[in-house]
């Protein structure tokens, strides 16, 4: 009875698999309609295959990769890729051209424009190498690479196509120049983040601290050396990722200065699952989040106010919120902040809150943005999801 | 029968607790600012006991017991070998894997490889793993739920997916630490304190013996409920009632028509079901017999001791646990308590299996041999004893059903969501991680109902069976590619994609073979199948190789900074360490003794 109820349900299923993992394979290969639909097709996906490598800048591994493509788009047998000093890349027949590509792409390289080079000649008399068209690779007016086409003859097709291809390949190369500024500006900016503990914050912790000193010394010592671990954290130089652990450390310890100067108006629960302790996170993501949390759950809320941090663990993520009871704020408002477009939240500086959203978003993607849930009178309440493993990050780690 | 009352009791409180725990664990244990909390981590004894408890399975608690009943002493084996693989794990992968930050084996994959597509190809396999294990799970709750209280195999297996299912996909399993730990003590008690009483009635009793010359027979007047489809084969022609009127059963396969109650006398020998040979007590307790009808003992035994010495490292909700300690010492060290915990838990189930044979040889007639430990206590022991320790057995393999399915559920939904659903809007950036809240809930339900369906269907042979073909598909695809990938510089992307589609394509046929039951149970072919590990392991070692050695060019040119990461332990300070941060800029000796006073005061009121 079982055999007989089971043995269709798994053929079944597995037929069902086939069938997906063929749909899947099938999927993006759609057939055209007319031979230039598809030579247009064939020619941008050879394009965007060669994008991503050069999207990393040029160098010899990228150049290896995207050559490839290169090759197959200009359709010629061999196609080198070389920087202003050596040759990157030979891709195709003939590699014994390969030695002289430097030699050939230094004339486009001192003109700045493509150059044609006929009567090649090598041992070989069935080589099908016999011209070269070589265009410069210029980024911001600065020449740094040529792309070369070598084939039986430079036809002036071979010449433009080639013109045209280098253009395409620095257009690339200047959008990983953009990337490479952007993660400069986000680097730069959590430089500007650790030298960024508030004035404020060290006079009214300090103020604290002294209150303390002859009423309970043994306390106030403690407190002098929570805030030296608390600046040494913050202004930390090496690595771009800790472990949750750590950062939940300096949070604490700063929860505990803040509890000195305010005493029981300042109420802290902290629940943690163990199990995400270890997971890496980008430094300093939650210390601005719960630096806010204070502000704005007590400082404006007049009275009292309770700051809750829970971390728990939800399957490959990591869930962090930081939660207060104060006044709460404009959504609008906040928008903006994460947005970039404004950078203040009811007079009061977030500089925080939108770094820690763009540096999530920019090492995790948009779906791992800040989640804030606020309303005027309602509190504030910031989610971060952080993946338990994400591919090159690193604890000690720099980004990738 | 007794009254189903107690059992579901039983079900009930241990439902209860484990979502108890998972919700308000968390909060009850954490509700402070105090100053430490946050550099608590789990420490490894905890980490053990939880990777224990979700390792226990309705295979572990139920099934081994019902093989070793069955099968004798080659299906010891099984109990080593779920223990042993974690020795294997301690020597070759646990600490290299911590170190390498990797959650599951498709993030190991790509921190090794830097493969998308071979990391979509390690997340099939994960899944196929997942259900091939979850399954047998639902199957013994089903069967735990009959054994004790009548109700048809479908309500149990429907309770425990609803019960796993909502809880996950709810996130109920927010810190699953504390919970696992929990079910491990938990089944411990479940399965030693009842154990402690069998031995002490089979003490009273005069102490029978196990390895007599003769097959099983009944120790007194047994009424035994056989389904009219259950042939059974008589190989003593014996006289029994049934329906009140006496009936002589001859020599060969036979059926009782219409389920009525059979009821043999004391000292008749046991039919055994047509699929299990009796065997005499010398047999069953000898190595290597072919005790109940093994075909090749020798390469049956080899092929189990291979798969699950090499699977356990393959197994997806195992490894996930090991991501909670903190460095890769933290890991070797969680290994070690681990193996003492099931150590001590294996020496367990064997008791039940060979006091089995004595009290409920009618098992044997039925082919319900997965159900002897819930039966023994009941009919070896008299009075109230009986029922009770039942309904502490019963909570055992309910914690073991519950926590082994939310560990697979929690890891296979996830890496479903991350690596195989469709990518949301604006999130195929290369690189990125994927993975949302309402995928991991979609995902969740989609694995709990796929597995309930499959597991509906009530599939014929016994739990370990089915969970040791799961040990064979992950040692024959991830075993390779972590022991390779660790130890290994030459491994490719191609060679380890090849070695996982062949071995993973050769083991899931066999699998499919043997649950369909399509080659028959005689010969060769048929032992292969069943036991396919110690053909289709090598088999994928050698693919991966061979398909790395094929293809040396495309070695990752950053394996030599990959391998330090892998192997340098933590807190050198090399650069590629992934070790505690801050080694060097933190804790210096004064801040750590000022730490330990303060411990010290805190914990004083």
């Amino acid at each position: 009875m079982a055999d007989g109820v089971l043995a269709p349900a798994v053929l079944g299923g597995v037929v069902l698999l086939v069938l997906a993992v063929l749909w899947w394979a099938a999927r993006g290969r759609r057939a055209f309609g007319t031979v230039e639909e598809r030579a247009t097709y064939a020619a941008l996906h050879e394009a965007s295959l060669a994008a991503p490598p050069l999207r990393e800048g040029l160098n010899a591994r990228s150049a290896a990769t995207s050559a490839r493509h290169l090759r197959a788009l200009l359709a010629s047998p061999a196609v080198a890729v070389t920087d202003t000093e050596q040759l990157l890349a030979w891709e195709g027949v003939g590699e014994v051209h390969a030695r002289a590509a430097q030699r050939l792409a230094r004339e486009a390289l001192d003109a700045g424009r493509p150059t044609v080079t006929d009567g090649l000649v090598c041992g070989d008399p069935d080589c099908p190498l016999r011209a070269v068209v070589v265009a410069p690779l210029v980024l911001d007016e600065r020449v740094v690479g040529t792309v070369g086409a070598y084939g039986p003859a430079a036809s002036p097709g071979l010449v433009s196509a080639v013109a045209e291809v280098a253009r395409w390949v620095s257009g690339q190369l200047e959008l990983a120049e953009l990337d490479e500024s952007r993660s400069r500006l986000a680097e730069a900016q959590v430089r500007a983040l650790r030298a960024q503990i508030s004035p404020h914050f060290v006079f009214n912790a300090l103020t604290a601290i002294a209150s303390f000193v002859r009423t309970d010394p043994e306390r106030a010592r403690e407190l002098l050396l929570d805030f030296a671990d608390y600046t040494r954290y913050s202004s930390r130089t090496h690595g771009d990722f800790t472990t949750l652990a750590e950062e939940l450390r300096s949070v604490d310890r700063y929860l505990l200065l803040e509890k000195a100067r305010f005493g029981e108006r300042l109420q802290v629960v902290l629940r943690v699952a163990p199990e995400v302790l270890p997971v890496a996170v980008p430094y300093l993501c939650l210390q601005p989040l719960v630096e806010n949390a204070v502000q704005h759950g007590l400082e404006r809320g007049g009275g009292s106010g309770t700051v809750t941090v829970v971390a728990d663990d939800d399957g490959g993520l990591c869930r962090i919120t930081v939660e207060d009871d104060g006044a709460g704020s404009d959504p609008e408002r906040v928008r903006a902040v994460l947005a970039g477009t404004a950078s203040d939240v009811d007079g009061h500086t977030s500089v925080g809150l939108g770094n820690v959203d763009a540096r999530l978003r920019a090492l995790y993607g948009d779906d791992h943005g800040l989640v804030v849930e606020t309303a005027p009178g309602a509190g504030t309440k910031v989610t971060v999801r952080v993946p338990k493993f994400s591919a090159g990050v690193r604890v000690g780690g720099p980004a990738s | 029968m007794t009254g189903p009352v107690l059992p579901l009791v039983a079900v009930a409180l241990v439902v209860v607790a484990t979502i108890g725990i998972g919700v308000y664990g968390l909060r009850l244990a954490r509700t402070t600012s105090d100053f430490l909390v946050a550099s608590r981590t789990v420490s490894p004894l905890w980490n053990a006991s939880a990777i224990s408890g979700e390792y226990l399975s309705a295979a572990s608690f139920l099934g081994v017991a019902g093989l070793v009943m069955a099968y004798g002493a080659d299906a010891l084996w099984y109990p080593v070998g779920f223990v042993a693989g974690y020795f294997v794990l301690l020597l070759f992968v646990a600490a290299p894997l911590r170190r390498s930050g990797a959650y599951t084996v498709p993030d190991f994959a790509e921190v090794r490889l830097g493969s998308r597509g071979l990391r979509r190809l390690c997340a099939l396999a994960v899944v196929a793993i997942g259900l091939l294990y979850l399954v047998p799970q639902l199957h013994g709750a089903g069967l735990a739920l009959r054994a004790t209280t009548g109700a048809p195999v479908q309500v149990g297996a429907v309770l425990v997916a609803v019960v796993v299912t909502v809880n996950v996909a709810g996130g109920g399993m927010r810190s699953a630490t504390f919970v696992q730990a929990f079910q491990y003590w938990l089944k411990l008690t479940a399965l030693a304190v009842p154990a402690v009483f069998l031995l002490l009635a089979w003490q009273g009793d005069g102490r029978p013996a196990l390895d007599t010359p003769t097959p099983p027979t009944f120790l007194q007047r047994t009424t035994v409920e056989v389904d009219s489809s259950t042939r059974f084969v008589v190989d003593e022609p014996v006289t029994v009632t049934v329906d009140g009127r006496q009936r002589r059963l001859e020599e060969g396969s036979t059926a009782v028509p219409g389920g009525s109650p059979v009821v043999f006398p004391a000292g008749a020998a046991v039919p055994h079901v047509a699929s299990l040979a009796p065997a005499t007590g010398l047999d069953w307790s000898r190595p290597l017999s072919g005790a109940g009808g093994v075909e090749h003992p020798l390469y049956a035994t080899y092929a189990l001791v291979l798969a699950t010495f090499l699977g356990t490292m393959g197994l997806p909700h195992v490894l996930v646990r090991f991501y909670t300690n903190p460095d890769g010492r933290a890991a070797r060290r969680t290994t070690l308590g681990v193996l003492a915990l099931l150590g001590a838990f294996y020496l367990l189930p064997a008791v039940y299996g060979a006091l089995g044979r004595l009290y409920v040889p009618e098992l044997l007639l039925t082919g319900r041999t997965d159900a002897v430990v819930l039966s023994l206590p009941v009919a070896a022991l008299s009075g109230p004893a009986g029922p009770l320790l039942q309904a502490l057995l019963v909570a055992g393999a309910f914690a073991a059903f519950l926590s082994t399915s939310s560990g697979l559920l929690v890891t296979t939904a996830g890496v479903l969501a991350q690596d195989l659903l469709p990518a949301g809007r604006g999130d195929r950036a290369p690189g990125r991680v994927r993975g949302s809240v309402r995928g991991f809930q979609l995902a969740a339900l989609g694995t709990g109902g796929v597995s309930l369906l499959v597991a509906l269907p009530a599939a014929a042979l016994p739990l370990t069976q089915v969970v040791g073909l799961a040990f064979a598909v992950a040692a024959s695809t991830f075993c390779p590619l972590l022991v390779l990938g660790i130890w290994w510089r030459g491994l490719t992307v191609a060679g380890a994609g090849a070695g996982l589609l062949v071995g993973g394509g050769l083991s899931t046929l066999a699998v499919a073979a043997t649950l369909t039951g399509s080659v028959g149970s005689d010969g060769w072919p048929a032992a292969l199948l069943a036991q396919p590990a110690a053909w289709t392991v090598p088999t994928a070692f050698a693919v991966m190789v061979a398909g790395s050695l094929a293809t040396r060019g495309t070695v990752p040119p950053d394996v030599g900074r990959t391998m330090m990461l892998l192997h340098a332990p933590e807190g050198l300070g090399l650069p590629a360490g992934s070790g505690p941060p801050g080694h060097a800029d933190r804790s210096s000796p004064e801040t750590t003794a000022r730490r330990r006073q303060r411990a010290v005061r805190r914990t004083a009121p």
